[in-house]
C-alpha cells in the first residue's frame, strides 16, 4: 500500500464520522446547562453548542488519525529492529495546518467577542460595563452584598431596603451590582447564567434579562473561608405583580433595619481594624 | 571542607561520620535556626503591630523561624562551605563531587554530580507527590456524601489547599528537577551542569519547602486553597505563613533551577552541538527554564507583600487603606499562568522525544516543534487575566485576553501536528513509555478543547470557578504532566538506576491509570456544568450519584499508583535485574553510554555531527565520540 491510500482513507473516515457525529453533538448541546433561564443563559447554551460543534471535527481529526495510524502502522515483527522512512517534514502540510488552525482560532475569538458584547453574557463587567443590553424599561438595579458567609440584596429604587433572599421580576432587565464587605466572593446565579466576583471596594456589574418565572440556585463560586461550602441560597424570578407585593412586604418588614443602614453606596469599604476572622 | 572529605572516608566509625555536613546536622541546625528566628521575632514584635491583627498570633516569629530554620538547614548541608572557603582565599574545587565515590550515602548529602541530584529529585518529589495524592483521596472521601461527614469544613479546606499547593508547588520541578538535571548534560555532551552547587541547592531547598508546607498542620492549616487569594489570606491563622514560606522557597528553587539549565544549555554545548541538533527534549527544557526564571520572581514579590501584610500590617492587599484585593490576583496569575505551562511544556518535550524512538522515524517537523514550544513560552505571559474574566477588572480587555488565550492553541497545535507526522508510516512499538505518550495525546486533546470553553467569555461565565475548570486543568496537568512523567520514568528510569522495571506491573499500572483517570475527570466536566462550584464541602443532593462515581474512580487511581509503588520497590530494591545499555534501541546520545552511566559520563567530550534522530539513515550519522552500544539497525 502506498501513502496516498492511507491518507485518503483517514480523510474519508474523518469526513464520515464528522458528518455523522457533529450534528448529533450540536443537537445534544441544546441540553447543555445553564439552559433557558434568561437571555444570557440561553446565549451561553448557544455559545457552548457552537464551540462543541466546531471542536467535534477537530478532535475527531486527531483521534481518527491516531487510531488509524496505530492500527495500520503497528510493528508486526517486533523481533527485528527496522526503521521507518526518514521523513522530516512537509512544508505544504505545515502551512495548511497553520492556516486552518489560525482561521478557527480567529473565528472563535471573534465569535466570542461578538456574543459577549451583545448582551454581556451574564458576566461581571466591573464598574463601567462595555456591554450594556438595551431594554424599553430601564434596568432594575439590585445590589448583591457578599460577606462571610451570606449574600444580602439591596434595592436602591425601593428605598434602599436590604433583603435576606432574592426575588426579581420576570421579563425585565436586571443590573446586579455585586460587591463585598470582606474578602473576595463570587455571585453565581446558576440558572440565570450570571457570575460576578464580589470584590471589597468594587462595584462589579452584571446584566441579566429574565424570562419566565423560575427558581434558581445561588452559590458562592470563589473560596471565601471555612464556610464557603455553605454559602448558597435559592432565589426566584416571579411575575411583575408578585414582585411588587413581595418588595412592598420586604420594605415594611425591614423598615426599622433600613433606617439604621448606611446610605446606599456603590461600594462599602470594610473597616480594616475589624477584619473578620 | 576538610571535614567533608573526612566524613566520606568509609573507615571511620559511624558516630564520627555523623559529625560533619550531612542531613543530621542539617536537621539539628534547622531546629536551632527556627528557635533563633522565633526568639528574634518575639523580641521585635510590638503591641502596636497588633493594630490590624486579627488572629492573635505573632506572624513575625513564625516567618523568621522559617527563614532562619531554612538557613540553618542549608548550612548544615554544607552549602556555606564553598563561599566561605573562597572568601578565605582557598582555590576553587568541586570537592563535593570528587570525594563522594559510589556509596549510597551521597544521596543523603550535598552532592554535585548531576546524576545523583537527578535521582535525589525523583525520590524527593515522588515522596511529596504521594502525600499530595493521598490528600486527593481524602477530598474524594469527603465528597462521597453531599453533607460534611468525614472531615469538618476547616480540615477539608486544609486538605484541598495542601493537595493543590503540594501538586502545583513541588510538581513544577518534577521533570526539570529529575530528568533535565540528569539528562541535559548527557544529551548535549557536557560532563556537568553550569552551576553544580546551585543544582544541589535547588534540590535541598525544595525539600525544605516541602517540610515547611507540612508544618502548616501544626498551625491550624490554611483555608485559601493553592491560589491563596487575599484578603482572605490576611485572615488566615499561622498555617498560612507556611504557605508563604513554602511558595517562596519553591519560587527561589524554581528560579535557580531555570537559571542553571538556561546557562548550561546556552554555554556548555560542545562544538558540533548546534541549536538545530539539540534533542527536542532539551528545547522544551530551555523553554520551561525561561518561564521558570521569568515567572517566579513575580510570585516572590507577591508573597513578600503578603508576608508584610501579615507580619507588620502593611496594606498591600487591604482595600480601603490603599491596597487592592485585585493586586494579589493579578500578581499571582502573572506567575500562575506561565506556571501551568512550566508543568505542560516538559511533557511536550518528552512525547516528541520518545515518539521517534518507538516509531523508528526522525522527529517530523523539528523546527515547527521548536516554534511551538517557544510560541507557548512567549504567549503564556499575555493570558493571565482570563483567570479574572468575571472579576470586574479590565473588562474592556476581555476580548484581548480571549484572543491571546485562544492563540495559545496554535503553538500547542504545532506539537500535535509534529506528533501526528512522526507516527505516520512509522513502525510503531507499543512499549510502556509509548503507551503513556499516546495517552498524553488523548488527555491533552480533551484538556485543550475544554480550555477553549474556559477562554471564551460567554461560556466561561458558567464554567469559571466550577468543577469544569477543575476537570480542565486536571486533564492538562495530570493527563499531560503526570502521564509524561511516568513515560519518562519507565523510559529513562532503567538507565538512571541500572535496573529494569517489571513490565507486566507497568502495563497494569498504565491501563488502570488511563481508564480510572478518564473515569474520574470526565464526569467532573458534567458536574461543573451542572452547577458544582470548586472547593465546597457540601453540594446539591442531585449531584451525589456522579460524585460517588468520581470518588470510586479516584480510589482506582490511588490503587493504580500503589501498583506503581510496588513495581518501583520490587524491581528496583529486591529483584534488581540489570538493565541493558540500550533496551529501546534508541539512537540518542544518552543511550550510547554504558549502564550504569560512569561517574564522569564521557571518557572524552563527544562530537555531534548529525541530527539527533538518525532513524532510517545509515548509522554513520549517529553521534561519534561515544562508544556505540545496542542495536543500530
Amino acid at each position: 500500500m502506498n501513502e496516498v491510500n492511507h491518507f485518503r482513507r483517514v480523510v474519508l473516515i474523518w469526513l464520515v464520522s464528522s458528518v455523522i457525529l457533529t450534528p448529533i453533538v450540536v443537537l445534544a448541546a441544546q441540553g447543555i446547562p445553564p439552559g433557558d433561564g434568561s437571555v444570557q443563559a440561553a446565549g451561553q447554551t448557544t455559545d457552548n453548542g457552537v464551540l462543541l460543534g466546531l471542536s467535534t471535527p477537530v478532535a475527531l481529526a486527531v483521534v481518527v488519525f491516531f487510531i488509524y495510524s496505530l492500527i495500520a502502522f503497528r510493528e508486526r515483527d517486533t523481533a527485528a529492529v527496522l526503521d521507518g522512512p526518514p521523513v522530516r517534514g512537509h512544508a505544504g502540510v505545515q502551512l495548511w495546518w497553520i492556516v486552518t488552525t489560525t482561521t478557527i482560532v480567529l473565528f472563535l475569538a471573534g465569535y466570542g467577542t461578538i456574543r459577549m458584547l451583545a448582551d454581556g453574557a451574564g458576566g461581571g463587567q466591573g464598574p463601567n460595563p462595555i456591554a450594556k443590553p438595551t431594554s424599553s424599561v430601564p434596568a432594575l438595579p439590585v445590589q448583591v452584598i457578599a460577606q462571610q458567609w451570606k449574600f444580602t440584596f439591596r434595592f436602591p429604587t425601593y428605598g434602599g431596603v436590604e433583603t435576606n433572599h432574592l426575588e426579581i421580576p420576570a421579563n425585565r432587565l436586571i443590573a446586579f451590582h455585586v460587591t463585598s464587605l470582606d474578602v473576595i466572593h463570587s455571585f453565581w446565579a446558576y440558572q440565570l447564567g450570571v457570575k460576578a466576583d464580589a470584590n471589597p471596594g468594587v462595584d462589579n456589574i452584571a446584566y441579566v434579562q429574565t424570562k419566565n418565572p423560575l427558581t434558581f440556585n445561588i452559590h458562592c463560586a470563589e473560596l471565601c473561608g471555612v464556610w464557603h461550602g455553605y454559602m448558597f441560597d435559592t432565589g426566584a424570578v416571579v411575575s411583575g405583580p408578585q414582585f411588587a407585593s413581595w418588595i412592598a412586604q420586604q420594605r415594611a418588614r425591614f423598615a426599622p433595619a433600613t433606617k439604621l443602614l448606611p446610605p446606599y453606596a456603590k461600594q462599602y469599604f470594610p473597616d480594616p481594624q475589624h477584619r473578620g476572622g | 571542607m576538610d571535614e567533608l572529605v573526612a566524613v566520606s572516608t568509609p573507615k571511620r566509625p559511624i558516630w564520627q561520620r555523623l559529625i560533619g555536613f550531612n542531613l543530621v546536622s542539617a536537621v539539628v541546625l534547622a531546629i536551632v535556626g527556627w528557635l533563633i528566628g522565633y526568639w528574634i521575632g518575639g523580641r521585635i514584635h510590638a503591641p502596636s503591630l497588633d493594630f490590624f491583627a486579627d488572629n492573635g498570633q505573632n506572624d513575625i516569629s513564625i516567618l523568621l523561624g522559617y527563614l532562619f530554620g531554612v538557613i540553618g538547614f542549608m548550612i548544615g548541608m554544607g552549602f556555606a562551605n564553598y563561599p566561605i572557603r573562597r572568601m578565605l582565599g582557598h582555590p576553587p574545587t568541586l570537592a563535593e563531587h570528587e570525594s563522594e565515590g559510589e556509596g549510597l550515602g551521597r544521596y543523603f548529602r550535598l552532592c554535585t554530580d548531576h546524576k545523583v541530584v537527578g535521582l535525589q529529585y525523583v525520590v524527593g518529589i515522588g515522596f511529596f507527590f504521594f502525600i499530595g495524592g493521598l490528600n486527593a483521596m481524602f477530598i474524594r472521601t469527603e465528597l462521597l456524601n453531599p453533607n460534611s461527614h468525614a472531615f469538618g469544613p476547616n480540615q477539608y479546606l486544609t486538605l484541598v489547599g495542601l493537595h493543590g499547593t503540594m501538586m502545583m508547588g513541588m510538581m513544577t520541578s518534577v521533570i526539570l528537577g529529575p530528568f533535565a538535571n540528569w539528562l541535559v548534560p548527557l544529551m548535549i555532551g557536557c560532563r556537568r551542569m553550569a552551576f553544580p552547587r546551585i543544582e544541589a541547592f535547588t534540590f535541598w531547598l525544595l525539600m525544605a519547602a516541602g517540610i515547611v508546607l507540612l508544618t502548616t498542620l501544626f498551625f491550624g492549616g490554611f483555608q485559601t486553597g493553592w491560589t491563596g487569594y487575599q484578603p482572605l489570606a490576611g485572615q488566615g491563622t499561622a498555617g498560612y505563613d507556611a504557605y508563604i514560606g513554602f511558595f517562596a522557597l519553591v519560587g527561589l528553587s524554581m528560579c535557580l533551577l531555570g537559571l542553571n539549565l538556561l546557562v548550561t544549555i546556552i554555554t556548555m554545548r560542545p562544538p558540533g552541538m548546534t541549536w538545530s541538533r539539540l534533542p527536542i527534549f532539551v528545547w522544551s527544557v530551555l523553554a520551561t527554564a525561561t518561564l521558570m526564571l521569568l515567572a517566579s520572581p513575580m510570585l516572590l514579590a507577591a508573597l513578600l507583600m503578603g508576608a508584610f501584610d501579615r507580619a507588620v500590617q502593611t496594606g498591600f492587599y487591604v482595600p480601603g487603606i490603599g491596597g487592592s484585593a485585585y493586586l494579589w490576583q493579578n500578581l499571582f496569575w502573572v506567575f500562575g499562568h506561565p506556571e501551568v505551562y512550566i508543568v505542560a511544556l516538559p511533557g511536550f518535550g518528552i512525547v516528541l522525544e520518545l515518539l521517534p524512538v518507538f516509531t523508528r522515524k526522525p522527529l517530523w517537523g523539528y523546527r515547527l516543534a521548536v516554534a511551538g514550544m517557544l510560541g507557548v513560552t512567549l504567549l503564556s505571559f499575555f493570558v493571565w487575566q482570563h483567570h479574572l474574566f468575571v472579576s470586574g477588572i479590565n473588562a474592556d480587555l476581555r476580548p484581548f485576553y480571549m484572543l491571546s488565550t485562544e492563540l495559545i492553541s496554535l503553538p500547542t497545535g504545532f506539537i500535535f501536528l509534529c506528533a501526528m507526522g512522526t507516527i505516520w508510516r512509522g513502525r510503531i512499538r507499543f512499549t510502556v513509555p509509548m503507551l503513556f505518550c499516546l495517552a498524553w495525546v488523548f488527555n491533552f486533546l480533551i484538556g485543550g478543547i475544554s480550555g477553549v470553553f474556559l477562554s471564551d467569555v460567554p461560556s466561561d461565565v458558567t464554567t469559571h470557578g466550577s468543577f469544569f475548570s477543575m476537570a480542565h486543568f486536571h486533564y492538562t496537568i495530570m493527563g499531560g504532566l503526570v502521564f509524561t512523567l511516568f513515560a519518562a520514568i519507565y523510559y529513562w528510569g532503567p538507565k538512571m538506576t541500572g535496573f529494569k522495571f517489571n513490565e507486566r506491573l507497568a502495563k497494569i499500572h498504565f491501563w488502570s491509570l488511563f481508564i480510572a483517570f478518564n473515569s474520574t475527570f470526565g464526569p467532573l466536566f458534567a458536574l461543573g456544568l451542572m452547577g458544582m462550584p470548586r472547593r465546597v464541602v457540601t453540594y446539591p443532593t442531585n449531584l451525589q450519584a456522579l460524585n460517588d462515581w468520581v470518588s470510586v474512580s479516584a480510589y482506582v487511581i490511588g490503587l493504580s499508583m500503589l501498583v506503581f509503588l510496588v513495581n518501583l520497590v520490587w524491581s528496583q530494591l529486591f529483584v534488581r535485574e540489570p538493565a541493558e545499555a540500550n533496551p529501546w534501541n534508541s539512537k540518542s546520545a544518552e543511550w550510547q553510554l554504558p549502564t550504569p552511566v560512569p561517574v564522569h559520563d564521557f571518557d572524552r567530550i563527544p562530537v555531534f555531527d548529525g541530527d539527533p534522530y538518525p532513524y532510517g539513515v545509515p548509522p554513520a550519522t549517529a553521534p561519534v565520540g561515544i562508544a556505540p552500544a545496542g542495536g543500530t539497525a
